[in-house]
Parts: C-alpha cells; structure tokens; sequence
C-alpha cells in the first residue's frame, strides 16, 4: 500500500463571513489521480488552492509530502517547488518566451545549471508536442498550445504532485482534445494528480477517484465507475444529468 | 453541399497609392476636412515666412558688433559669441575638457554595452559601467585628489541643465521602484510611510521643495558644515521625482494581472525574484511613456534652478543679454533655448517608442 501524500484534516475555510470550505477531510495517495467536480462556486478552485497555499485557511491542516502547511515561508516554499499547478488561464510569463518560461522555476528556485534546465525543457516541449515553437512568445501561440506549454513548466522543476484548475475551461472545443491528450498520458505515467475538471470522459479513462463537492464540502466521492453509473445523493445525480445533457 | 478546391497561397498586393489620390482620402475627404485642410494651409502662409525671414533670410551670422546687427532680422553672431556660456556656464575655459570627457564616456559606456549582446558576463559588466560613471563622471565635473576642483557654483548653462536632469532622472529611478514596492507592500508600516511620503510630496510643487532643500536644509546642519547649494537643489529634485515615478510605476504595477503573482507564487519563486523576475519586468515596460513623460517634465522642470541662484541653460539668456555690448538681444537667447530643449526633449520622446517597441512582447502579427 502506498502513502498518502497529501492529507486534508477538518478543513475549514472562510471568505470573510463567507464559509467556503466546510469540514473537507480526504487523502491523497501517491501517485492516484483524483478529478474533483461540482457545481460553479462549490469551492473546488479553492479546495486545490488550499494544498499549495495560495489561499489561506483558517482551520485544519494539511500535509504535503510529509511537511505541514503553516505560515513559515521556508515551508510553503518547499512544498511549492514540489507541487506544480496549471491554471484556467495559462498563467504563462508574456514577457519570456516560452523556452524562459520553461527554465525559469528550475534554474531559479531549483538551482540547475541553464544548460540542464535548456534540454530538459526541450525534452518536455517535445512531449507536449510545441518543440518548435521554443523562441517564440506566449501571446503567439493558440490557446491549446499555450496551455501545453502551462503544462510543460508545471513539469520541469519534476514535481511530485501536479494540481489542474479546469485546464480545458478557457479553451475551445477543438483545443481541449490537445490538451487532455496530454494530460492523459502523464497520468499514465505515475504521477499524482489533484484535477478540478467538468471533462467526465477524462475522469471516466484516467481517474482513480472522483469528488463530487457543493456548497463547499465533499458530498459524495467513489471510483469513477459507480460515480458515474450508481451516483447515491440526489445532488450529484442532479448535477451529472445537467452535465451529460449539455 | 459544395466542395472547394484548396488554393495556393498568393502575395500580398500592392497597395502603394498615388500622391492625388493620398491627398483626397487624408486631406480632402468630405467638406468640414477640406476646410480645416485650407485653414491650416493659411496658418502655415502667415507663420512660416515671418519666422524664416527672421531667423534665416534676414539673419547676421557674421562676426560684426551688436549695432552692425540689423533689428529686422535675428542676431545670431550673440549666440555664437556666447555659446560657451550657454553650454558651460562660469566653468573654466581651460576645464572645458573635462564635461567633454563626461560625455564621452557616456557614449562609449553605451557603445561598449551594445557591443556586448548576448555575452556571457553582459548584466556584470554592464552593473559594473552604471556604477563606476557617476563616481568617474563627478570626479571629472567636480575634481579631487590631483585634479583641480571647481566649486559648483560655476557651473552653469546647458551642462548644469543636463546634469540636474540626469541626476534627477537616474538617482529617482531606484526611489521611485521602492516608493511603489512599499505602497503596494503587505507590511502595514512600510505601506503607511511610502503613502505619507508620496502624498506629502505629491502635494507641493517643486518650487517650494527647492525653496527648502536651499533655505531651510541648511538651519539642520551644524554651524560650518555647509552643504553644497547644487547637491542640496539636487536631494531636492530627487525627493520631488521618485515620487511620480512612483506614481507612474504604481499604475503599471495594478495593470499585472493576478494570475501572475500566482504563477510566481505557484513555482515557488521568493519575493524578490516575483518581483524582479516576473512583476517588474512587465510593470515597468507599460509604464515606458510614462516614466519618460516624466522624465521630460522634469527637463523642463530644472528651468526653476535659476529661482534658488543656480544658473541653468535658460538663466544664461538674463544673465548675457544684460551683457552692454548685447543689448535687446534676449529674444535670440529664449529661441535658442527653445530650439535646444526642443531637440533634446523630442529625442527623449522618439527614444520612449524605441524602447516601446523593443520591450513589446505582444509579438502579435
Ligand atoms: N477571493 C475571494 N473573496 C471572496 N469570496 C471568494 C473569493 N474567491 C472565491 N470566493 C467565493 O468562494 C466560493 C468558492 O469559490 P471557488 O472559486 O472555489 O469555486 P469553484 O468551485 O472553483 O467555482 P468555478 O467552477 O466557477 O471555478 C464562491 O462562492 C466564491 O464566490
Ligand atoms: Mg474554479
């Protein structure tokens, strides 16, 4: 049985007077891949922003890898330069171009030589299947190419745990298949994924678990199949008709 | 249903138009346009040969005294019998060398800097060159040990002009990034100070911080330590500009979108690399035209050197046309002014779309 890598105890989260996370409890074992879906405002955002501290929460805890979330900066650097995230928007640097983009984290927060950085980037490029555009800038590429390099950084520093925010959100529908091309291939190859996504044929193929939240808390999660097939609460039978009609 | 062939890619076309035909889209276009077009066309007719006749046609050049000058036309025999007070000021003839020197080696540091490109210690040697010039530079301005030294109160004209400037644009700079750092910072206390310091400046002019900086600074210091007047005017104009720098820099930092920060944050880069890797980088390219339309008002804004008794460029135009061999003669002295500010302020401006397009990573075609 392999560890759990992250752990989430007695979450609570608040905006302002607004409870916008409610008691989250879950695990996250090594190398499993976990698609988190709900409703628009349900907190999912939120819920993954907790594991890398870009939100901060109020109550619980949570472990990464071993080291506990605080406020110690030394901490949550750490725990930073091991998990990697991809956003809606890209989030790529406009003023570096991409191959920069790619080497940034690695040389600068992982100490590696330019060269080092340089051919691995490539390498990932390769993969993500944009090599050729390496010298060019993020705001020339379309958006399924810009959201492949998002992926390709998020890759470089070799994180252990990759956190998806709707990758496939902001992209048109003939982008997305790029993309999740691409995603389903590096959940073949062992490394964890928390992934916020409406895609239900990537969470059916490639998906350990999947969370349903509302409102804030987790109502129902399971494997993919019998979430799928046997969903229990009347919310997340609800939510998936509206999703499969769409 | 219909099927198409695929085409072959073909050149773009020619779109170059004839001169009528450029003159009745741009000028002549509908009636209010044409209007507008022969009025301006009128305007030109009664300013421009008045002007020409004046500085040109009509004009002595020629090395003869002020009566042999004709009143008609401009005499710039007074110009040119006066130009090195116009540049130097008071500053010894025989020291000329050394402001020449100065800019100099401010070319050949931006010669040796483009040389550079990509070179593999280019940042070092580059930090290197912007720290040693200003110690070489007012080393050779002012003097020291071994070179004889010239008070300031000597300097004068166009150099003194550009030296306020440079300092003033060079020294607010760094200022001006912190300034707008700290307004932004999370730390209540830094926040606090950078807001009061930037309000208080903001709310008065800087004819009133010169005032100070030469009236008042003083009654801090201890009897006999008297401070330079320039270095004194110079704090002052420094105090006065970081904080539009500030300002303008403020404005780029709030156009960065969010998502930024958390990318930054996200790979776990540290403040300061956020900041000087990711933020500044793209703040301070959208503020460019501001930050040099900064810079420009400040050119002018030296202008006002001559109220605290330092004698800039424009001060030079008093001071000579007093001259009883010159007399009547200061309307030359304010259009060469004019014409010099001009020259340099318009390079300064065309210098701002340089950097504009160079720093432009739209790249879009
Ligand atoms: N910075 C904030 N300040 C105040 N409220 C916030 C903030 N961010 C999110 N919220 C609120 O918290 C709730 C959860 O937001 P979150 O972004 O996590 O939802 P989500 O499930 O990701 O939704 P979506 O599918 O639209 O992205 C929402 O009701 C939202 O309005
Ligand atoms: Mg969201």
């Amino acid at each position: 049985m392999s560890t759990n890598i992250i752990k989430i105890n007695s979450l609570n989260k608040w905006y302002g007077e607004f409870h916008a996370l409610k008691n989250i409890n879950f695990k996250v074992k090594e190398s499993e891949i976990v698609v988190i879906c709900g409703p628009s405002g349900s907190g999912k955002s939120t819920l993954i922003r907790c594991v890398n501290f870009l939100e901060k929460f109020q109550e619980g805890s949570i472990t990464v890898d071993g080291t506990v979330l605080s406020d110690d900066i030394k901490k949550i650097r750490q725990i930073r330069s091991e998990v990697s995230m991809v956003f809606q928007h890209f989030n790529l640097f406009p003023h570096l171009s991409i191959i920069d983009n790619l080497t940034l984290a690695p040389i600068w927060v992982h100490n590696k030589s330019k060269q080092v950085a340089r051919n691995k980037a490539l390498q990932l490029l390769d993969r993500v299947g944009i090599r050729d555009q390496a010298e060019k800038y993020p705001n020339q590429l379309s958006g399924g190419q810009q959201q492949r390099v998002a992926i390709a950084r998020a890759l470089c520093t070799s994180p252990k745990i990759m956190l998806f925010d709707e990758p496939t959100s902001a992209l048109d529908p003939e982008m997305i298949a790029e993309v999740l091309d691409v995603m389903v291939e590096l959940a073949k190859e062992g490394i964890t994924m928390l992934c916020v996504t409406h895609e239900m044929g990537f969470a059916k193929k490639v998906a350990d678990r999947v969370i349903f939240m509302d409102e804030g808390q987790i109502i129902e999660e399971n494997h993919p199949k019998a979430f799928f097939d046997k969903p229990e609460s009347e919310r997340l039978q609800l939510f998936l008709k509206q999703i499969l009609s769409e | 249903m219909a099927v198409f062939k695929q085409q072959a890619s073909k050149k773009v076309p020619n779109l170059k138009i004839g001169v009528i035909r450029w003159l009745r889209e741009n000028l002549f276009s509908n009636a209010v346009n044409s209007v507008l077009t022969l009025l301006a066309l009128y305007l030109i007719y009664l300013i421009v040969p008045t002007v020409a006749n004046w500085a040109l046609f009509d004009a002595t050049f020629a090395p003869v005294t002020n009566e042999q000058c004709g009143r008609e036309g401009a005499c710039w025999r007074y110009i040119i019998e006066k130009l090195d007070l116009f540049i130097y000021g008071f500053y010894p003839p025989e020291a000329y060398w050394r402001p020449q020197w100065v800019v100099i080696l401010a070319l050949a540091f931006v010669w040796i800097a483009k040389l550079l490109k990509q070179h593999k210690y280019k940042t070092k040697i580059v930090t290197a060159l912007i720290i040693i010039y200003p110690i070489i530079a007012s080393f050779l301005l002012y003097g020291g040990p071994s070179l004889e030294i010239i008070e300031t109160h000597k300097w004068g004209g166009l150099m003194l002009t550009i030296v306020a400037a440079t300092v003033g644009i060079v020294a607010s700079f760094p200022m001006g990034v912190l300034l707008a750092l700290g307004r932004q910072s999370k730390m209540p206390i830094i926040r606090f100070l950078s807001v009061v310091y930037i309000e208080f400046i903001r709310g008065v002019p800087l004819i009133t911080i010169l005032f100070m900086a030469s009236v008042v600074l003083p009654l801090f210091f201890n009897e006999g330590m008297d401070m330079d007047k320039l270095l004194r005017a110079l704090i002052g104009i420094i105090l006065f500009q970081s904080v539009y720098i500030a300002e303008v820099i403020r404005g780029g930092l709030q156009a960065i979108p969010k998502g930024q920060y958390e990318a930054a944050d996200a790979m776990g880069l540290s403040f300061v690399q956020k900041t000087g890797l990711i933020i500044l980088p793209q703040a301070l390219k959208i503020s460019i035209p501001n930050i040099v339309g900064s810079f420009i008002a400040l050119f002018k804004d030296t202008t006002l050197l001559l109220i605290i008794g330092l004698f800039d460029i424009l001060s030079m135009v008093h001071l000579t046309s007093s001259d009883e061999n010159w007399l009547g003669r200061s309307t030359e002295g304010y259009v060469f002014v004019m014409v010099v500010m001009w020259i340099i302020l318009y390079s300064m401006s065309r210098y701002s779309k340089v950097l504009e397009l160079r720093y432009s990573t739209d790249h879009r075609n």
